[in-house]
């Protein structure tokens, strides 16, 4: 129940923002914040409960009594759909992240919505609902449903309250995750049909339908379904065009949102059912899973380079980090996977901070132009050192999350492909390139002297340190997420592990 | 004692992290205080684990935390203390004591004094941590910390963009070798299974035949991480425009400590680099290449710190030269000189600025020997030191290089030739820059002098840079690090040739630049004269190289991509659906008449599908 309540606290959170606009214009903003971290208050109360030891227990993939938590109603019997939630340790890192960006996310956007502050607040909480939906839910359908309730508000959000250009972004973002997410249905309702004529009994069910593989060149094809909606999602090259105009347009709270964790509910996607439920297929075609991944990093690096609007630069680079996490699921091994689940958080930390620099110049200066900034450092010394702090991490500086997250990949990624994990390398060198480009091009250089900007206040501080310790700590003492991602990995591992060896794809060495 | 290890690297860092929260708020004096009195504790906390550790001389290790743990992959958080460590840990603390101290006079004026400081503290800290690890992982953090505590001070004065850019390139070139360094450290741990070090000698040395293909692959990988940090060829052109910071950075990072971390890396993976002689050969070549360009390009150059920059590369380049031959203590010991010498050529170099209103040409100085005494005797030992004169700190140290190098059977002789006219070459660009900056008629005349806690420092230095070569390598534990270096020693004759080359470099330094019996104008003034001028003066134009190869290729691909042509492809699956919906809604006209010729037609066709004409 404690799963359900999570998502209803949040909902009706929402519902009650939206109301209180009527009371007073500043009200919802607050309610949003006080009913995020009461929502994290209360999953952290209760997860106190659990022990390093239950959450050392390696799942069982097909027997959900094996998981930390689980949730199961029943809802639509004659299709065999159920309401079913279950929370493992990958799921319990994300709903954390999710609720701790979603404080960000409200505290980012604090002063710079003006318009229906409520609606929007309650859209903000309808989103994050969604994705912790997406992150819990074990029902195909339910899963598809979340999927869908996540992204309405989202395009609310950016279509409402986003800058110039938000009629063009909102739609793109809509059309792009809706096509791929109808791919995704599709291969959902075939594979359920499949599962019916196999067994005889129609489940929406994940752990009835990992019991029962399907085969053949047609499980190919649905694993292409299921691949194409987070490849979308997270977002890989080449259906990643949506996400620089999402972002430039989105406000900051969306960006933060988007990048920080919607693009995580990809990643997530790949890990628990692209490759449980078709790992032949996924690892048949693994090798252009990691062309597509390598193929974003060095894109987005050379594209954030060319941009001069600081939110499409850090965009760009979101698609370059997020080449690391294509990798590191697709390389087949503990180590690499490790570090795509280390790079889904670290990244959401390390962009939505960035992210947020840039809404906080943007309502500063009225502009996302990098050409008409620059020296702000002297204008704005604490914003300027926290925008240093977060460029070095976006270029993988070691003692940082980042750093751990794409090393990790790397060691394990060589181990299989060493020329792929030799190429992402260079992702290295080329995010120093635009990290810095960026620092200077803002924040050094020559300040123009008559500007008087306000620097970072109390609000935006307290923010910001939760997110540069919590990259420090994720930087220096990164066991306990690894523990607690580690036996679901673990399982993943011998799920896939009998379907084959880890195998050289391209071997360096004999 | 011993346990005090990891207070070593605490007290910068908390010193740096307290400067950085108070955001310049604290009084300049306690800046001061806290910046240079965190590195001195850290100093006498080295000398007191140091004199623990010579009563037994037996390694320590020291676990902190458990970094990371998947598998087989667990680096911790831990230190490993041995000679080496205890060598570098000093001249990182001694040295950089003294730095501070210069310091906090030299940047009295500056606003941004607090963050100087802050700076400075955290390099410190990174470079311990670099030499303390005792995991090439934990290596590698303090490896890239110190790449960005460089970025920052070499851009500390970020309101001119040319600093920005100098920082920047310091930063993307060594980079690229932290990459091929981080390669190497994928492969090592691929196939042996670890990144501790000593475990991982112990596996290389089980596992692998001296000669073997990985070993030799693994070794260069490292080396091209150790010729990013140590500005060797090729990636040595971030150094000189590095010079763009203040100049006491230049003495800590870019001369004593930082780029000195190559050497050290080298040195840490002997054992790796033993089983792999190709790699131990391409590491003496680069040096002895490295600093032979180095030297040359140093001698037709008009700033100061420029010059100083490329004698660093060059002295470096020997340092290399000494470990590609297997004079793994040779190269150790010339690492230490040089941090004495360099360290006070740069300190003296930045008095002459300081007092000079930021003068940076030699050619506008001159007749500074009476205006700045104390400047003067500093350059003076710190150059004699540089030369290599006898009985200075830096001939025992490369004294040691030259006649290990003859010994290398085959190349040996070859290389200790080079090595030769690379001292030539140092003698006579050191002393030019003698006696064009303190001889000769005086230009500017200085407005401060030195006080006094520019003075004592650059005072110690001169100390440490004459009488160094005495004390330093004896008291230093290197023995049980290294294998033992052969007994054999090269005739007088060889020994003679190069105790002599410097002194001759001085000689004809002296007749060019001072009593002008030597007039080289002509000479330079001729065709090929000027050609190779201008190709010394501009580093072996490599930046040109590395500007139409990499830089502008990469700036126009960024510029020619940036509007997303991916997008090409959607907007014309757009295009299509808009023509698609433009054609049909032709065929909506709002006549009754067309809709109804349409609708027979289409039932006609209907029924001739169902009768099976068609």
């Amino acid at each position: 129940m404690v799963l359900v309540n999570l998502i209803l606290i949040l909902l009706a959170g929402g519902v009650i923002a939206w109301l209180a606009e009527r009371q007073h214009p500043l009200l919802p903003r607050w309610i949003a914040l006080i009913t995020i971290l009461f929502d994290l208050g209360y999953f952290l109360t209760y997860m106190s409960d659990l022990s390093w030891s239950q959450i050392a227990i390696v799942p069982n993939p097909t027997d959900a009594t094996t998981w930390l938590l689980h949730y199961k109603a029943e809802w639509i019997p004659r299709f065999g759909i159920s309401f079913e939630l279950a929370m493992d340790g990958l799921s319990l890192l994300m709903v954390i992240l999710t609720l701790v960006l979603g404080a960000v996310a409200v505290s980012s956007s604090w002063t710079d919505i003006k318009q229906r502050t409520g609606f929007f607040e309650a859209n903000l909480l309808w989103t994050l609902a969604g994705v912790l939906g997406v992150f819990l839910a074990l029902d195909l359908f339910l899963f598809f449903l979340f999927w869908e309730v996540m992204l309405v508000p989202m395009y609310l959000m950016i279509a409402i309250w986003g800058h110039e250009g938000r009629g063009y972004a909102s739609m793109k973002f809509f059309i792009f995750t809706q096509v791929s997410g109808l791919m995704m249905l599709l291969a959902i309702l075939v594979l359920v049909m499949l599962n019916h004529s196999n067994t005889g009994v129609y489940s929406f069910s994940y752990f009835e339908l990992l019991d029962h593989k399907v085969g053949g060149d047609i499980a190919f094809y649905l694993m292409l379904g299921f691949f194409v909606a987070f490849l979308v999602k997270l977002p890989g090259f080449p259906v990643h065009t949506w996400l620089p105009d999402a972002h430039t347009q989105a406000p900051t709270a969306g960006s933060v949102i988007l990048a920080g964790i919607l693009l995580k509910t990809g990643a997530y996607g790949l890990i628990r059912f692209v490759v449980p439920l078709f790992p032949n297929e996924a690892l048949a075609f693994s090798p252009i899973a990691m062309g597509l991944g390598v193929a974003g990093i060095i894109y987005g690096a050379v594209l954030a380079l060319g941009q001069d609007d600081f939110k499409r630069l850090v965009a760009y680079s979101s698609v370059s980090h997020m080449g690391f996490v294509l990798l590191g699921v697709f390389a087949w091994n503990a180590l690499a996977l490790q570090g795509a689940v280390m790079q889904m958080i670290a990244h959401g930390f390390s962009t939505a901070a960035l992210f947020m620099i840039a809404g906080s110049l943007q309502e500063r200066m009225h502009t996302r132009d990098m050409s008409k900034m620059g020296g702000l450092w002297q204008n704005m010394p604490r914003m300027g050192a926290v925008a240093m702090f977060f460029a070095l991490a976006s270029l993988g500086l070691p003692g940082l999350g980042n750093f751990v997250a794409e090393f990790m990949v790397l060691v394990g990624l060589f181990a299989v492909a060493p020329w792929i994990a030799a190429v992402a390398a260079l992702g290295l060198i080329v995010a120093a390139i635009y990290s810095l480009m960026m620092m200077q091009r803002a924040f050094q250089g020559k300040p123009d002297e008559g500007r008087r900007l306000p620097d970072y206040g109390l609000r935006e501080m307290l923010t910001m340190t939760v997110m540069i310790v919590g990259l420090i700590w994720l930087g220096l003492y990164p066991q306990p997420v690894l523990d607690t991602a580690q036996p679901v990995l673990d399982s993943l591992m011998q799920m896939v592990g009998s379907v084959a060896e880890p195998t050289k794809v391209a071997g360096l060495m004999p | 004692m011993l346990k005090l290890l990891p207070l070593i690297p605490l007290f910068p860092l908390v010193s740096s992290v307290l400067l950085m929260v108070t955001t310049g708020k604290m009084p300049k004096r306690l800046v001061a205080i806290l910046g240079a009195g965190s590195v001195g504790l850290s100093a006498i906390t080295t000398l007191l684990v140091g004199l623990a550790f010579m009563e037994t001389g037996q390694p320590h290790h020291q676990v902190l935390w458990t970094w990371m743990h998947v598998g087989a992959f667990s680096p911790d958080i831990a230190f490993y203390l041995d000679g080496l460590t205890l060598v570098m840990m000093s001249v990182i603390t001694g040295v950089g004591f003294l730095i501070h101290l210069f310091s906090t006079e030299f940047m009295e004026e500056d606003v941004s004094y607090s963050r100087y400081f802050a700076y400075l503290n955290m390099f410190v800290f990174a470079m311990l941590i670099l030499v303390m690890a005792d995991n090439l992982l934990l290596l590698y953090l303090g490896w890239e910390g110190v790449g960005v505590c460089s970025y920052l001070l070499v851009g500390f004065w970020y309101q001119n963009p040319d600093n920005g850019l100098a920082a920047r390139k310091a930063f993307v070139v060594t980079r690229v070798g932290d990459t091929a360094m981080a390669l190497g450290l994928f492969l090592l741990f691929t196939e042996l299974g670890t990144l501790d070090i000593q475990p991982m000698a112990a596996a290389a040395n089980s596992q692998w035949q001296v000669g073997d293909t990985l070993p030799v692959l693994a070794c260069l990988l490292l080396l091209g991480g150790a010729v990013g940090k140590s500005a060797q060829l090729p990636l040595h052109t971030w150094l000189p425009d590095a010079m763009a910071g203040p100049t006491p950075v230049s003495a800590l990072i870019h001369a004593a400590t930082m780029v000195t971390a190559g050497v050290y890396l080298i040195a840490r993976t002997h054992e790796l680099f033993l089983l792999a002689p190709p790699a131990m050969l391409a590491v003496a070549l680069v040096g002895l290449i490295t600093s032979l360009m180095a030297a040359s390009t140093a001698l037709v150059q008009h700033d100061i710190k420029r010059i100083l920059a490329y004698s660093t590369i060059s002295q470096i380049g020997y340092m290399f030269l000494a470990l590609g031959v297997g004079a793994w203590t040779a190269g150790i010991f010339h690492l230490v000189t040089h941090a004495f010498f360099k360290a006070l050529l740069f300190l003296a170099a930045g008095a002459v600025i300081h007092c000079l209103h930021h003068e940076h040409n030699i050619f506008k100085m001159g007749g500074l020997r009476t205006r700045l005494p104390v400047v003067f005797w500093s350059f003076l030992i710190g150059s004699a030191a540089l030369a290599a004169l006898p009985l200075t700190s830096g001939f025992f140290s490369k004294d040691m290089i030259l006649l290990q190098a003859y010994e290398l059977p085959g190349a040996g002789p070859w290389l200790w030739a080079g090595g030769l006219l690379g001292a030539l070459l140092t003698a006579i660009y050191s002393f030019r820059l003698v006696f064009v900056v303190f001889f000769g008629k005086t230009q500017m005349e200085p407005d401060k002098q030195p006080g006094s806690r520019m003075a004592v420092p650059l005072l110690l230095l001169c100390i440490l840079s004459l009488v160094g070569g005495f004390f330093a390598l004896p008291l230093v534990p290197l023995e049980s690090v290294f294998p033992s270096a052969s007994e054999h020693h090269p005739s007088h004759l060889i020994e003679g040739i190069s105790m002599a080359i410097p002194l001759i470099g001085l000689a004809i330094a002296y007749f060019i630049y001072l009593s002008g019996q030597l007039n080289v104008d002509n000479l330079v003034n001729s065709a090929p004269g000027q050609m190779l001028k201008k190709f010394w003066f501009s580093g072996w134009a490599m930046d040109w190289v590395y500007d139409r190869l990499w830089v502008r290729p990469y700036k126009g691909l960024a510029t020619m991509l940036r509007g997303e042509w991916v997008d090409v492809i959607y907007n014309s699956i757009v295009k299509v659906c808009q023509q698609l919906f433009v054609g049909l809604s032709h065929t909506q006209t709002g006549r009754l008449r067309w809709y109804a010729t349409s609708m027979v037609f289409g039932v006609i066709v209907v029924i001739a599908l169902l009768l099976g004409v068609v």
